[in-house]
């Protein structure tokens, strides 16, 4: 190992942007471009050609106003749910339960929605939105308070409890909610005031990308400039030191468990009262788990999961097309964000080790073996 | 008879990755028979020195000769076949196995192709006989206490048919006693023509022990001396490169209120094992109570009671007239209590964020730092900009992670962070642990400081030198008792030492 090895000074370079910069944009677009990069190899490979396929995967995106908004939807529950998972895991928390909780918001919006009758329209979403938030946050607090009252795994609660919510949910459209027609295993729409006014006819666009993109920006003002942030984030850290300063871990874990499952609950509540408007078993197609990729991929900054969000919704949303006129197997979506997360942890590692290798510039730190 | 040369070094340099030079053309030459100290402050270059020696690293340049030949050694395996063995700080030892299956470990069967282990103990005890120690081969090393394990690592080189031996800072881990007995069986082995380098960064072990002793700096070689004409003041020079003092100057301060008074404090572990047994102490304003005694006697656990981390099983914690038992940790803050973690990365920092954030920690829900229930960063940053002023705190801007500061400058976060909330008490617990003398100077100011502001400081360390320079009044703990208490001006070293060992100085008269 000598000083001036050249993926280094890569690195050094990466490191000389603020954080939240390098996490937000500059880490996620790296990644994906090596990853578009090694893709277009593995295509060639198995026969395709890779200018045609990316030709295709950008007419998906951003072909005409259509496809567009088709992404911008797609992405609507990315950025809730990733935003989300971000929140729980700066907390040290590892929620993989966002699939469940985003049934849970769902659920309850659909209940909210249809039943509640005679109120304004904002003032109906409003209601419908909340419902969602409780929902998913009520299903998120759950392994939270079994996580700090009885030390039971987060990882395994979260994941049993997406299995219990999403077996509810196919009870419920198949009976106690099921429509009023009993035909198809869906609740009946939610009232008009509850759905999400249009906002580019003739497209299906509606505000939920905007209110996701706003949540996601809350999000960042409560982890990284409140109180309660600087808790959930120092518990995360270290949680030892937290105590330390006197804070209270469990009930910070609780607070990010809340906030964790409410996002992924309303990105529920959003599909519902903006695009679905009702109910039915399969409403998710994995939002839960792509939410993971996403904050992943945007290093746990809530802010990071806007670009990362709508670069999972593109690649989600064109892959399909690229396997209706290119041919090419939509699996090829999997492989890229695979490749993409693999990236960006190797990116984190790397960086660190730049940054200690700063600590080793220092003459005070020389490197000992042996102690 | 002149001894002859066993170990020559020529102009030894090391350059680390990111441009750090750990050492400069270093030379020194190690005699048969002799006690080489190789004395300087943390990061002064002699663990690197070392360690090319016993071929962890390579050199950059400069020559290594043994016994008047040019040697190549690329690997610790290739040094103890030169003759070099060296015993790290931290033991490389199986607990679970015996002390005989931790010293052959790695090496051929004696006699054939099968272990014959009644024959290697009985090998193993008479080798270590004839070299002036003593050893069970047969015992668990997990049964074993620190001096002891530390003894195995020595005869698990020695066994290597090892006679240039190397320790690294064998006695930060040592009670006095088990330094005494290291100490004279290391000169049995000298006189047996064993050359020994000792790693130190302490003076009074060198002027104990040592035939000769270099002083690296800066990782540059400064002199080598026998240890006739130096004196403790004169090495410390070297060391630092200026005039340190060793006593650190203290006005009379009458002690004043009680500020922590703790009364019968109990704490059971996990397991049903007693932690603490009924300790009563008193610490009063503008006092010094220094906690003596080895590590792991209960100093951690009463320091988390008097901070409320920890919740004692029984007993009474008042911080000046209020009552605080049973009480979080959060209460404790608020009453004025300020603490200096033992170990500062698994508590008092938070390594990945940047300094200014460590010095906000217990004040994140202060008014001062926030705007409309917001954190005002602005402020965040200049709090702690005066501080890394105030504390001499050197690093190239608050935005840096903590992480990227060398030790001691994390520990001045920490003691400035603490200082700064003006405690009323403030449980400074290994304050200077792994710092330089420069390090640890500032640091004994700033208590001492403190007790003239008049807090009440309780100070936790299994340093006695700096029990000693510090505390008006000394306390040993020994499984988790206070097994005995002393005036510091009547205190004596001895009497501290068989505290420390859990022994009464009547009994120890006695046997």
């Amino acid at each position: 190992m000598t000083a001036k090895t050249k993926p280094f000074s890569f690195f050094r370079l990466i490191n000389f942007f603020p954080p939240m910069l390098q996490q937000a944009i500059i880490l996620p677009l790296l990644a994906l471009a090596l990853t578009l990069l090694i893709s277009a190899v593995l295509l060639v490979i198995t026969g395709y050609n890779p200018v045609t396929a990316y030709r295709y995967m950008w007419e998906g995106v951003f072909g005409n106003s259509r496809v567009f908004t088709e992404v911008l939807l797609k992405s609507t529950p990315l950025i809730l749910v990733g935003t989300g998972i971000a929140v729980a895991f700066r907390c040290g928390v590892w929620n993989i339960g966002a699939e469940g909780q985003f049934y849970a918001g769902a659920v309850l919006a659909t209940w909210v929605g249809i039943h509640l009758a005679g109120l304004p329209p904002f003032l109906t979403i409003s209601v419908v939105f909340l419902a969602g938030f409780i929902g998913g946050g009520a299903w998120a607090v759950i392994p939270g308070w079994l996580k700090v009252r009885l030390k039971v795994n987060e990882v395994v609660s979260t994941i049993m409890l997406n299995y219990i919510m999403i077996g509810l949910t196919s009870f419920l459209v198949t009976g106690p909610m099921q429509e009023a027609k009993k035909v198809f295993p869906q609740t009946d729409e939610i009232v008009v005031a509850a759905r999400l006014p249009n906002i580019l006819p003739p497209t299906r666009l509606n505000i939920g990308f905007l209110i996701a993109v706003l949540v996601a920006i809350i999000a960042a003002i409560i982890l990284f400039r409140t109180p309660l942030g600087y808790a959930i984030r120092t518990v995360g850290q270290n949680p030892e030191t937290a105590r330390y300063a006197g804070m209270k871990v469990n009930q910070s874990i609780i607070i990010a468990m809340l906030l964790s499952g409410g996002a992924a609950g309303l990105a529920g509540a959003i599909e519902v009262s903006g695009l679905t408007w009702r109910m039915f078993a399969t409403i998710s197609p994995g939002y839960g788990f792509d939410g993971i990729a996403v904050a992943l991929l945007a290093s746990n900054n809530p802010l990071g999961t806007i670009l990362s969000g709508f670069l999972f919704g593109a690649l989600r949303a064109s892959s399909e097309l690229m396997q209706m006129n290119a041919r090419i197997p939509s699996v090829l979506f999997k492989i890229i964000q695979g490749l993409a997360i693999a990236f960006i942890i190797a990116f984190s590692l790397l960086s660190r080790k730049v940054a200690s290798e700063k600590i080793a510039d220092r003459a005070e730190a020389v490197p000992t073996t042996g102690s | 008879m002149e001894a002859s040369t066993r170990l020559q070094l020529i102009g030894i340099s090391k350059t680390f990755p990111g441009g750090v030079q750990a050492n400069k053309d270093i030379s020194l030459t190690v005699k048969r028979g002799e006690i080489h100290c190789l004395l300087g402050e943390n990061g002064a270059g002699k663990s690197t020195l070392m360690s090319i020696l016993y071929g962890e690293y390579h050199a950059d340049s400069g020559e290594i000769w043994l016994d008047g030949q040019k040697a190549t050694i690329n690997t610790p395996k290739g040094a103890i076949s030169h003759g070099i063995g060296m015993v790290h700080q931290h033991f490389m030892l199986v607990p679970t196995l015996s002390v005989a299956e931790n010293i052959i470990m790695g090496m051929r069967p004696l006699a054939s192709f099968l272990w014959y282990m009644k024959d290697i103990e009985k090998d193993i005890a008479e080798f270590a006989a004839k070299r002036g120690m003593k050893i069970n081969p047969s015992a668990l090393v997990s049964t074993l206490s620190v001096g002891e394990q530390q003894r195995v690592e020595i005869i698990k080189a020695l066994y290597r048919g090892v006679d240039l031996l190397i320790l690294d800072e064998p006695t930060a881990v040592l009670t006095p006693q088990e330094t005494r007995d290291l100490f004279e069986t290391l000169r049995n082995l000298a006189k047996q023509g064993f050359s020994i380098i000792l790693i130190t960064h302490k003076m009074n072990e060198v002027m104990e022990v040592a035939d000769r002793v270099s002083v690296l700096r800066d990782g540059r070689m400064i002199d080598t001396l026998p240890i006739s004409e130096v004196t403790p003041s004169s090495l410390a020079r070297m060391m630092v490169g200026r005039e340190v003092s060793f006593n650190q100057e203290k006005n009379d301060t009458p002690c004043g209120e009680p500020i922590l008074k703790v009364e019968d404090l109990t704490l059971i572990g996990e397991k049903g094992r007693p932690l603490l047994k009924n300790i009563s102490l008193k610490v009063c304003s503008g006092e010094i109570v220094g906690v003596a005694g080895v590590d792991g006697n209960g100093q951690s656990q009463l320091a988390f009671c008097v901070t409320g981390l920890m919740k004692p099983t029984s007993g009474r914690i008042w911080i000046e007239k209020n009552d605080l038992t049973g009480k979080s940790p959060l209460e404790f803050l608020k009453a004025g209590v300020g603490h200096i973690p033992e170990d500062r990365h698994a508590m008092g920092l938070v390594l990945e964020d940047p300094v200014a954030y460590n010095f906000l920690l217990q004040r994140y829900r202060d008014n001062y730092f926030k705007w409309f229930g917001f954190l005002n960063i602005k402020t965040i940053f200049e709090h702690a900009r005066r501080l890394v002023k105030v504390f001499d705190v050197r690093t190239s801007s608050v935005k840096t992670p903590a992480a990227n500061l060398s030790g001691g400058n994390q520990q001045k976060i920490i003691v400035g962070r603490e200082i700064d909330r003006n405690p009323r008490l403030l449980v400074a617990v290994q304050p200077t642990r792994g710092l330089d003398i420069g390090a640890t100077e500032y640091i004994h100011k700033q208590l001492i400081q403190q007790r003239e502001r008049g807090a009440a400081i309780l100070l936790i360390s299994t340093e006695l030198e700096e029990i000693m320079a510090l505390s008006d009044r000394i306390l040993v703990m020994f499984e988790g008792r206070i097994i005995g208490e002393t005036d510091s001006d009547r205190a004596n070293i001895d009497k501290i030492g068989l505290w420390m060992a859990g022994m009464q100085p009547e009994e120890a008269k006695q046997t």
